[in-house]
């Protein structure tokens, strides 16, 4: 089998919204069980386990962990990120919507191994049915006392707030996601500061993916070593990925690390539907590259995916056939990345505007050589200079399909002199 | 629903401000926040007035002018595009004689574009208020915005 259910075991076996079954299949037995070891104990567990962030730029989970345990200030939060808005993605939807007990039970592993004392989980506004069950789920996590004060009687404290997005793709970045939920428009902060050690309300904040949370209990169940045996050396564990496009089983999988792509795609997503040819496949979602069909034989890993310098590791495979004209996609995505440009840095708010200019001339064959070097030099100061992941990722398309398909673009420039001669 | 009901469910912290809009919001029939609500707001919460257009400005769920009773988005992303966004897209705007953007002369539907969502792994895909409509055909659409109407009139 390629897939391997650790985080979607339970999906389809349980009634979401019930916290008895939850607890009928192993539920909170791991925050049990961490509730009967030190502090410390928790975060080195996870530490062995190697795990990397889920919400795409694969940061080793533990450094923050470690990071907010140490803080003295408070109180402390521990934030859900559940603003999933990358085009292509819906695998944190498909969580909290089959297991959210088992969100709470990794914000709660994380509180308790932290002191945090508030936790947040802030969920896009589209996700109107993830948003009611996870509000029910931490109702009856409350009526369990297993969140609250005094949990099963240990002393700790903690408490979530299920917060709502209201349609802002930036938000899902970590300083704007804050400056949301202190209620102000999502533009981005300067950092350092780090969140964990200036972030909601200047206070120590751990932020990480609903993906990331959901592990937790997974590690201090079968112990840290055993995870880190999962997947390959620099990605452990299992991953969900989110297969969509033209691909005939569209859905989440969960396959451990070092999967191919390929091998998703026609194993698991039973290859391109009607028997189209597989032109393109965009990789993590519209800030991630676009790849040929010779390149899928990459296999599924935070190293192989940093190799484009995009936050590609969220896991969204979008499979594109042969209908769909390059530049026309290009478009698509430059003008996604325009309207949620947040606007505070120049690189980003101009770059963008510029960016659909140029593919414009290329979509009607009115492009030279020279805006082929414009293209370029306007990807790449967006890459290099622009404040957050948003600016800096959404010229990513771009570069990738200027090295992998280059021959397009000089043929269409090669077009556009023929019309202009013509 | 009185403003006034709305904004004392409502804490008076200015972190609040997202979800008392979309509060204020919700319960406007034309789906939108006038002048006079941001004002409220503002008073409410101590701030001045431009910080809470800023916020409404910015996010994509709130308009400042009177909206249809109905908000269609319809997902343009391209998980959606390339299962065939653009003709639903196109047919809504002729079924409902309005461009995206644009509200119905008897102020039932406006049609919108949306980003993303998340909902690819059945598209194409649109929402109409808080309900997301998957695996959309012309027929179905046709479906939908009839049942819409019906219940309207």
């Amino acid at each position: 089998m390629i897939t391997m259910p650790l985080l979607t075991r339970r999906f389809g076996k349980i009634k979401p919204t019930s916290i008895k079954d939850y607890m009928a299949h192993e539920g909170y037995e791991a925050f049990k069980k961490a509730l009967l070891m030190d502090r410390i104990e928790v975060i080195e567990e996870i530490e062995q386990s190697r795990i990397r962030g889920r919400g795409g730029a694969g940061f080793p989970a533990h450094i923050k962990l470690i990071a907010l345990a140490k803080e003295k200030a408070t109180p402390k939060y521990v934030i859900c990120n559940a603003d999933e808005g990358e085009p292509g993605n819906f695998k944190d939807r498909h969580l909290m919507e089959h297991d959210p007990h088992a969100v709470i039970e990794g914000m709660l592993i994380a509180a308790y191994a932290t002191r945090a004392t508030h936790g947040v989980i802030y969920i896009r506004g589209e996700y109107q049915h993830a948003m009611d069950l996870m509000r029910q789920a931490v109702e009856a996590a409350y009526q369990e006392n297993l969140l609250g004060d005094n949990i099963l009687g240990q002393g700790i404290t903690f408490d979530i707030e299920v917060r709502s997005g209201a349609g802002s793709y930036v938000c899902g970045e970590e300083f704007a996601l804050l400056e949301s939920l202190e209620g102000k428009a999502g533009r981005t902060r300067v950092k350092p500061p780090f969140p964990t050690e200036k972030g909601l309300f200047g206070k120590p904040t751990l932020i990480n993916n609903v993906e990331t949370f959901a592990n937790y209990p997974v590690i201090i169940d079968m112990t840290g070593a055993a995870y880190a045996k999962i997947g390959t050396p620099s990605s452990t564990g299992t991953k969900l990925i989110s297969l969509s496009g033209n691909v005939k089983n569209k859905g989440v999988y969960e396959v451990p690390f070092g999967v191919p792509i390929r091998t998703i795609i026609n194993e698991l997503g039973g290859g391109v539907e009607k028997g189209r040819q597989l032109k393109m496949v965009q990789l993590g979602g519209a800030c991630g590259p676009i790849i040929p069909e010779y390149m899928l034989d990459m296999i599924v890993d935070f190293d192989r995916f940093e190799e484009f310098e995009s936050k590609t590791g969220a896991g969204a495979i979008i499979v594109i056939d042969d209908r769909y004209d390059f530049f026309e996609l290009l478009h698509n995505i430059s003008h996604f990345f325009a309207h949620e440009s947040c606007g505070k840095c120049i690189p980003c708010r101009e770059g963008n505007l510029q960016l659909i200019k140029t593919i414009e001339k290329f979509m009607n064959r009115k492009a030279t050589e020279k805006d082929l070097s414009a293209l370029e030099s306007q990807a790449r100061v967006m890459h290099y200079t622009s404040l957050c992941g948003l600016g800096q990722t959404a010229p990513t398309a771009i570069i990738s399909m200027l090295y992998f398909f280059r021959g397009v673009f000089l043929q269409r420039i090669e077009d556009s002199q023929m019309e202009v001669s013509s | 629903m009185h403003i006034d009901q709305v904004l004392t469910q409502f804490p008076k912290t200015p972190d609040r401000l997202i979800e008392i809009l979309l509060a204020v919001q919700a319960r406007h029939p034309q789906n939108y926040l006038p002048e006079d609500d941001l004002r409220k707001i503002a008073h409410y919460l101590d701030i001045p007035e431009s910080r809470v257009c800023g916020v409404v400005s910015f996010y994509t769920f709130f308009s400042t002018v009177p909206r249809g009773r109905h908000v269609i988005q319809v997902c343009e992303n391209i998980p959606c595009h390339v299962n065939g966004a653009a003709s639903i897209i196109t047919t809504l705007a002729e079924m409902l004689g309005v461009k995206p953007g644009e509200t119905t002369e008897d102020g039932q539907f406006t049609l919108e574009t949306a980003s993303c969502l998340g909902c690819c792994d059945e598209p194409p895909v649109m929402r109409i208020n808080q309900k997301i409509y998957h695996h959309l055909t012309l027929d179905k659409i046709k479906a939908i915005i009839s049942e819409y109407k019906e219940v309207s009139s």
